[in-house]
């Protein structure tokens, strides 16, 4: 194996870099970040938010949806530098004061989910759509999701799951 | 009396309380001090020499920390590894390459960013040379020979059969009617939306290896990585964490995760290896792939004689497949189906093309889709030629219910079933006379309109230590139970679920066989350091291997505990019962002791001489496989115009034997449904004549999204199998199975107007726009 003159990884250089202002689940964040990087990746791994994944690189599959200022975007197709001044909301940021966003319960009560993968993309979908459809038909669902991939469940519960949520949210309270 | 979260019940699934709030614990979410990063340089030509790799300038790239070549691996003897079926894999190649996106170098740094600079950088020169993409045409005489490595100089790995060749062919000659045709599956992939990864970490100073990987079956991979690497098996740790979906796809050995072991042995440090979404697609081991000739014999009424069926298995570079070493075509010959062949002969021939390997599954039990498809698709063949209802050839012909255990002609002992009752059923459902009746008028009309049926029996549970093994172990697995003091639970198990939910079903069983409710047991799976031996969750296994270890491993439980009962109650063991979950004294209902009073007492008020403790281990090996069954029931409607396939109902009747939680059953006939239909309308891989592949990311391979996925309607009927501790099946595939020919036997029944029997799937609108055309329609 040939090994880099550079060394340990701590000398290597990146760059170039540009200094945001982002809100993340209602939390302010300042910081440095390489232009090229991604949203996903600044979500993941410099702010831990694990809970956004990465299932594809073409921005087919929807895993990493998350909210950009309450619309759904594909955050593997933005740039961290573009979330500057904006306000992200992720899957960790659903639940508040310890009790589950509805359309958390949905996917658990209907069993809107099994692997877990595309299911915090899928539910940023859907509250996004629930945001601008709140009474949406089985129809306006199934298109509000058709960005987002799911190998295992055959939407029809999903489907399930977000009329749970429109129901539940139909009494005011969550958005 | 129920026990919360007993067998029957759809409590929710324990495992969503962690996912919905995006606190599971997938591969790429490990996250450990100093990890470095891989990535892979890949091959733009299917077969080619490699003059040279310079990685002069990958080296200077920021970041970049080593780049790692074939000629590295073969000092350590890594450049090549073995397969599951005796062949052999490149891990790095030395010389040559073998097909389009094969590894070909890896680039280590200290981010996927400058990673992935460095592949960038990496400069190969490649000469180019001929390529075969089509198994037949591998197998003439002229063609290049792609494995020069191998003692045997043809392209022609193996040859399987099995059944009464001259008997078959004999009964063939001598029925009134006879149907032969081709049939193609085509290559495709389980895409799963998490891809394939790894954290490899090996300490060097305790010489541990711990890989955080996405596998299916973790102790398979931790002994084989013992005997490949030669690593002592005490010092290598394997965690499946939390999987983002499996299908068959996560069983292989990939060449990523042994140059991720590498690179950490090299380095010293911990190394992540995450593919991406084309490389997945481009590289990773397929299924499928099947040349089929299919002839069957029947009476002119309509009674079915024999089958024969002859296949070419196209294995790609390699015969790298996940089968049980004894059946290089895994269960292939389950494809007599549903029906009492007097002869049946299968012959399946393996062969090398310019591919990645092929022979994995897409959520199906080693081939049995396979088999569903081709005798679900020819049965209805012959129902179109003799002009019968394929709902009345069926029924003429199934199995009955009174002739299980029944042995089909290719061998198996079918455990139980009712094929009859499943197909009324969807018949009721689905209102088929009534459609029929519709069709009729339609077509009348010049509407095309189809109602397709599949009655397809399974075959899963692998399996019995007699016939079944991979590598050599046996296809046992494993439970291992502890009641705490207090009367919680912790079950460890050698399967690992990648979305079944198994953290809820071994819940469920255990409930009900001890008594102790489902929210007091902890199941865990998928560490190889803490989780007894077992084969892992593949081919729907985990039901009726694992579960049933649970319920033995809960029944050895019970069998100390009614000692201890004993002494509470100051009875003899043989004054008790086990009723409603409790050891009761026989006709005296109130004089009862539950679990939970018994396992305290077994930590602190045991009968003289006993030993402390309550727990138990179960390795479980199964006396059969089980075969779980369905019906499934399509309509169709075509647009002439544009070739269009709109599914209007698909209705799937299901038996699995006994259901532990009806609702996880229903989701996973769901996705198993949408996956039977993504391959029969969407999904390909296919290749150019250069080898180039098409279909090598989601833009180009489709997998069905909410908008057209149809809206299931599922049923059941229940046949407990007999040789099951709590009578279940698995059914983690069956709807896989068994959708693909309900799809395109409702295509054929809208296109038999036109005299078409067959169009190989995906079932895309411009095939069949292409068949009306040249129908004159």
């Amino acid at each position: 194996m040939a090994i880099a003159e550079s060394g340990m990884p701590e000398e290597a250089e990146v760059g170039p870099f540009y200094h945001i202002n982002v809100k993340v689940n209602g939390k302010a964040y300042e910081t440095e970040v390489e232009t090229r990087l991604l949203l996903v990746h600044f979500l993941r791994e410099q702010l831990g938010l694990t809970g956004t994944h990465i299932g594809c690189d073409t921005s087919n599959c929807g895993a990493c949806t998350v909210l950009l200022d309450g619309k759904a975007v594909k955050s593997c197709a933005v740039l961290a530098v573009q979330a500057n001044g904006r306000e992200v909301r992720t899957v960790e940021g659903l639940a508040a004061d310890g009790n589950l966003h509805p359309i958390q319960e949905g996917f658990m009560q209907e069993h809107g989910l099994q692997c877990g993968f595309c299911t915090p993309g899928m539910m940023m979908s859907a509250v996004a759509l629930l945001s601008k459809t709140p009474h949406p038909s089985e129809q306006q669902i199934r298109m509000g999701i058709s960005g987002n991939l799911c190998r295992c469940t055959g939407y029809v519960n999903i489907v399930k799951s977000i009329q749970y949520a429109a129901q539940k949210m139909e009494g005011g309270g969550k958005k | 009396m129920t026990v919360q979260g007993g067998i029957g019940q759809s409590i929710k699934r324990k495992e969503d309380a962690r996912f919905i709030r995006g606190k599971g614990t997938y591969v790429d979410d490990v996250k450990l001090p100093g990890m470095l990063y891989l990535d892979i340089v890949r091959s733009p030509y299917a077969h080619a020499y490699i003059r040279n790799i310079n990685i002069e300038k990958a080296l200077k790239v920021p970041g970049v920390l080593a780049v790692i070549r074939g000629k590295d691996l073969e000092a350590a003897n890594l450049a090549w590894m073995p397969t599951l079926m005796s062949d052999r894999q490149m891990v790095l190649p030395i010389e040559r390459v073998m097909y389009q996106a094969q590894e070909v170098a890896a680039v280590v740094a200290d981010s996927r960013y400058a990673a992935a600079d460095g592949v960038a950088a990496v400069e190969v020169d490649y000469e180019p040379l001929p390529v075969v993409v089509d198994p037949r045409k591998a197998l003439e005489p002229d063609a290049p020979i792609l494995r020069p490595d191998r003692e045997k100089k043809t392209n022609h790995i193996w040859h399987w059969e099995v059944g009464d060749r001259k008997g078959t062919e004999e009964l063939l000659r001598k029925s009134e009617v006879v149907v032969k045709e081709n049939i193609y599956i085509p290559r495709i992939l389980v895409s799963s939306i998490e891809t394939c990864g790894c954290v490899a970490d090996l300490d060097p100073v305790s010489g541990k290896l711990t890989v955080w990987m996405t596998t299916q079956a973790p102790h398979a991979i931790r002994t084989v990585f013992a005997l490949v690497a030669g690593l002592p098996e005490h010092k290598i740790r394997i965690i499946s964490p939390d999987i983002g979906g499996g299908f068959g796809g996560k069983v292989p050995v990939y060449p990523g995760y042994v140059i991720a072991v590498v690179a950490s042995l090299k380095t010293g440090h911990p190394v992540k290896w995450i593919e991406d979404r084309s490389e997945n697609l481009q590289a990773d081991s397929f299924a499928r792939d099947y040349h089929i000739t299919a002839e069957i014999g029947a009476t002119k009424d309509g009674k079915l004689t024999a089958l024969l069926v002859k296949t070419i298995a196209d294995h790609g570079y390699t015969d790298a497949a996940a089968n049980p070493s004894k059946f290089p075509a895994g269960l292939f010959h389950i494809i007599t189906g549903s029906y009492p062949f007097a002869k049946a002969f299968v012959e399946v021939d393996g062969v090398y093309t310019n591919k990645p390997p092929g022979g994995i599954a897409y959520r199906c039990s080693f081939r049995v889709t396979e088999a569903a498809y081709t005798i679900e698709r020819i049965v209805d063949i012959l129902a179109q030629k003799l002009g019968m209802d394929p709902a009345e050839l069926r029924l003429r012909n199934f199995i009955r219910p009174e002739e299980f255990p029944f042995k089909s002609a290719l061998g198996w002992t079918y455990d139980s079933g009712n094929y009859h009752g499943a197909l009324r059923k969807a018949m009721d459902m689905i209102g088929y006379d009534e459609l029929r009746k519709e069709q009729e008028e339609k077509r009348k009309r010049g509407e095309l309109m189809g109602i397709g049926i599949s009655s397809f029996t399974e075959i899963v549970g692998a399996g019995p230590s007699h016939t079944f093994d991979i590598l050599g172990l046996k296809m046992f697995d494993s439970c291992e139970l502890r009641i705490h003091p207090t009367g919680k639970v912790i079950a460890r198990f050698g399967t690992k679920s990648q979305g079944q939910g198994h953290e809820t079903t071994y819940a469920q069983i255990l409930a009900e066989e001890l008594g102790i409710p489902a929210d007091d047991i902890a199941v865990e799976e998928g560490d190889t350091d803490t989780a007894p031996y077992g084969l892992g969750t593949y081919a729907s296994r985990s039901t009726p291997t694992a579960g049933a270890a649970a319920s033995m491993a809960a029944r050895k439980v019970r069998d100390k505990a009614r000692g201890i009962a004993a002494h509470l109650l100051e009875v003899s063991p043989d004054d008790l019962e086990w009723k409603d979950h409790k050891f009761q004294v026989k006709g005296v209902p109130g004089k009862a002791k539950t679990m939970q009073e018994v396992a305290f007492a077994a930590y602190t008020n045991l009968p003289p001489g006993m030993e402390p403790g309550l727990e138990a281990v179960s390795y479980y090996d199964p006396p059969n496989m089980t075969y779980p069954f369905g019906s499934y029931i399509c309509a169709v409607d075509i647009d002439k115009e544009t070739g269009v396939v709109k599914v209007r109902r698909f209705v799937a009747v299901d038996d699995c034997g006994t259901i532990i939680n009806p609702m996880i059953v229903e989701g996973q006939i769901h996705g198993g449904l949408t996956m039977g239909f993504a391959a029969a309308m969407l999904e390909e891989i296919s290749y150019d004549e250069n080898g180039n592949a098409w279909g090598g990311t989601f833009m180009d391979y489709l997998l069905p999204t909410a908008v057209e996925t149809p809206k299931w309607e599922t049923a059941k009927t229940t046949t407990p199998s007999p040789h099951h501790p709590i009578g279940a099946k698995g059914v983690g595939e069956s709807a896989t199975v068994g959708a693909p020919a309900a799809i395109v036997n409702a295509v054929m029944d809208a296109l038999s107007p036109y005299g078409v029997t067959n169009i190989d799937i995906p079932i895309t609108p411009w095939k069949v726009w292409k068949v009306l055309h040249e129908k004159g329609a």
